[in-house]
């Protein structure tokens, strides 16, 4: 009996380690955000359903995972599976057959369903690259009393200039309040992309169409001074050293008249766990200047699937799941409408469930103003929004953002500040060989 | 009178050293106290540095994430082995250039030195495409050999300015005694320069523990250690501090905890020779 009992448990010991030893692991790397980590949580839906599949993840800071995927997929090191990337990677990576193209992700994943200007984000000759998990514009958020209180009303779609005289109006800066919150970090990811963006809208663009850099021209110089006098005017002090997080805290302890910056900080400022003005938030368009762009941008947080990789089934049946329209489902029937990935597929925001959600109709609205195909005014020849999709641009734009925030700190003129990033980038144009 | 002197001058000497401890251990306490606070707490423009409400979630929710002692095993093994690797290495290198210099032993202690000016970032995808090629990329074996090269110039440089103060003619004594240059290291060298030893042991974990350059790079999941689970936490668009702070304070415990039981050992090390 004994020996029975102990040779049943040998064997099911064994069933068990060659279980798992035929067991395919795949390796993710994620960024750190609330929605990558809440996939995390739910990914027993994916094992069970595929209990041949194992997940090992690797989650990290946004300019960490950057740095360790770049060079992982450079030198073909093959350290993972699925790799998360956003709309700057991918037009360059594809280009250098680093992806594999996404296509066959089963007949219920519906890829018309994305949407459009999300997907031709992540399409390079209309093939899909990488597989949206959320998508995000930027939009105006705002505090309805202070709007109130200075005796304004904030247009569904503002110009520049309302947004000037209302920040003007609603500063007070005896009580610490400060018109509107904008971000002043030097960084490509950071003052950079708000500053592209707003400058599409002053109708400047970084190129010609011979891949000049246009910063010596007169849109540029009517973008930053904008921006530079209505942040002394209306800033809070120190904006210079403010990004995303800063801008986050001073506006949820309720310190910002208005916020400009990306749609995903919707969910964070109407949280009333958070934030102290959550039932005072109202939302708007990006402002133009009635040229024709807003001053949105679009960056969507993709999966991906390096070429190298020897698990491309696995992969993609992991991108089908965390991509698909039950994934939305399932996020909703744990946490809740509000909680499920953005900005990713038309279905979503035809849910009536989901357009109850405060921000919903804004955010589709913002990413629906952006068009990485045709983002500037005038013509020219790169792909982007709130960047432009070569490989040099994030080492140009970084030291373009320095000069800009030297500016915003008192540092250096507008004037001189533009004529650096003019002659910087110049240089390093001609150095990385364009014209191409 | 003079007494009274000496006492107020010990007393501003003391005074004046806490303050300075407390300035340099500020930032690690209010990462501790921050890891206590929720979210909200942690980002209130108005901080309070102990009135506040005390929660234990931060740590829960890390635990629940993340795989906690993989994480810690690795970072010991690394530092560990890295050190110990690199004291192997360096024992004999420091007693040569000690004992028994020529005229290139300061320029090649210089040009050793040199290597730690080099940037990482310099030398990043050779070192990457070696690992690829020896499948050494996520493997313990590959980070304890590159952080024992990363360390190996400081280990060098700090033992042999220890084995510098160690009387030659003892050395020389065990040798007609009829030691042999085995025994004469393991068994005359070492003894007498163990505090020393022990210092530049502590410190070299100290400083492996907490590289985070190749530690981030070369690791994905297997050999990933702390400076990777700290590096999960952090996020440029959304506010985490307490997370993070609470992730920090479990990489940083039990370095900290080491650093403590041994000052007495790291300080009488550091200052060794210092005062003849």
């Amino acid at each position: 009996m004994q020996k029975s009992a102990i040779a049943l448990t040998v064997a099911a010991m064994a069933a068990g380690v060659s279980l798992s030893a035929s067991a395919e692991t795949l390796t993710i790397a994620t960024v750190n955000n609330g929605d990558m980590v809440r996939m995390q949580k739910l990914t027993d839906d994916f094992t069970s359903k595929n209990p041949d599949i194992e997940l090992e993840w690797v989650t990290l800071e946004e300019n960490a995972l950057r740095q360790k995927v770049t060079t992982d997929i450079a030198t073909k090191g093959g350290q993972f599976d699925v790799m998360t990337i956003g709309t700057y990677e991918v037009p360059i990576w594809a280009d250098r057959d680093w992806l594999l193209p996404l296509e066959g992700l089963g007949d219920d994943y519906d890829v018309d369903d994305i949407l459009p200007a999300i997907r031709g984000g992540l399409s390079v000759d209309d093939k899909l690259y990488a597989a949206p998990f959320y998508g995000e514009s930027s939009m105006v958020m705002y505090r309805k009393d202070l709007m109130e209180k200075a005796g304004m009303e904030m247009p569904e779609a503002p110009t520049w200039e309302f947004i000037g005289k209302a920040a003007r109006a609603m500063t007070d800066k005896d009580n610490e309040i400060y018109g509107v919150c904008l971000r002043g970090k030097a960084g490509w990811g950071e003052n950079m992309a708000f500053l592209t963006a707003t400058a599409n809208s002053f109708g400047a663009r970084w190129f010609d169409m011979d891949w000049n850099p246009q910063f010596d021209s007169q849109p540029w110089a009517d973008t930053l001074n904008f921006y530079v006098d209505l942040m002394n005017d209306a800033g809070p002090p120190g904006s210079s050293s403010n990004g995303f997080n800063e801008n986050l805290t001073l506006f949820q302890n309720g310190q910002c008249g208005m916020w400009i910056d990306a749609t995903v900080a919707a969910s964070f400022v109407t949280n009333a766990d958070d934030s102290k003005v959550a039932d005072q938030v109202g939302f708007a368009l990006a402002p133009d200047n009635g040229l024709g762009k807003r001053g949105n941008w679009l960056w969507a947080w993709s999966l991906a699937i390096p070429a190298g990789t020897e698990k491309e089934e696995s992969a993609k049946k992991f991108v089908a799941w965390a991509t698909s329209k039950a994934y939305a489902e399932l996020v909703a029937a744990n946490e809740g409408w509000a909680n499920v990935p953005p900005g990713t597929r038309t279905s979503l925001y035809e849910n009536p469930e989901y357009q109850k959600v405060p921000f919903a109709a804004m955010t589709l609205a913002s990413i629906q103003a952006a068009d990485p195909t045709n983002p500037t005014v005038e013509e020219v020849p790169y792909v982007g929004v709130q960047f432009v999709a070569i490989p040099e641009f994030q080492g140009i734009a970084t030291s373009v953002g320095q000069q800009f925030a030297a500016a915003l700190a008192g540092q250096s003129s507008v004037e001189d500040a533009l004529k650096n990033a003019q002659s910087l980038t110049e240089r390093a144009m001609k150095k990385a060989g364009y014209p191409k | 009178m003079a007494r009274q002197v000496t006492l107020n001058r010990r007393m501003v000497n003391t005074a004046v050293a806490w303050a300075f401890g407390l300035l340099i251990f500020f930032p690690i306490l209010w990462t501790i106290l921050t890891s206590f606070k929720t979210e909200a707490e942690a980002i209130s423009l108005q901080p309070s540095l102990f009135d506040f409400d005390w929660t234990m979630e931060n740590y829960q929710e890390v635990n629940s994430r993340s795989n906690y002692p993989r994480y810690f095993m690795n970072s010991v093994i690394i530092a560990f082995g890295s050190v110990i690797l690199g004291l192997i290495i360096a024992v004999p290198a420091a007693w040569a250039m000690a004992f028994v210099p020529s005229k290139k032993t300061r320029g090649i202690l210089m040009w050793m030195l040199s290597t730690k000016m080099l940037p990482p970032v310099g030398v990043l995808i050779p070192i990457y495409l070696l690992f690829r090629d020896w499948g050494l990329l996520d493997s313990r074996v590959g980070l304890v050999f590159v952080l024992t090269m990363v360390n190996l110039p400081i280990i060098v440089w700090m033992l042999f300015t220890y084995f510098r103060e160690i009387p030659g003619e003892i050395l020389e004594a065990a040798r007609m005694d009829g030691a042999s240059l085995k025994s004469e290291l393991i068994h005359v060298l070492t003894p007498m320069a163990l505090p020393g030893i022990a210092s530049t042991m502590l410190l070299n974990v100290i400083l492996a523990w907490n590289e985070a350059f190749w530690t981030l790079v070369l690791t994905t999941t297997n050999a990933a250690p702390l400076t990777q689970f700290i590096a999960s936490y952090s996020s440029p668009e959304g506010l985490f501090y307490a997370k993070l702070s609470a992730a920090s304070t479990m990489a940083i415990a039990p370095v900290l905890i080491l650093g403590w039981f041994s000052q007495k050992q790291l300080v009488r090390g550091l200052t060794f020779g210092a005062v003849k």
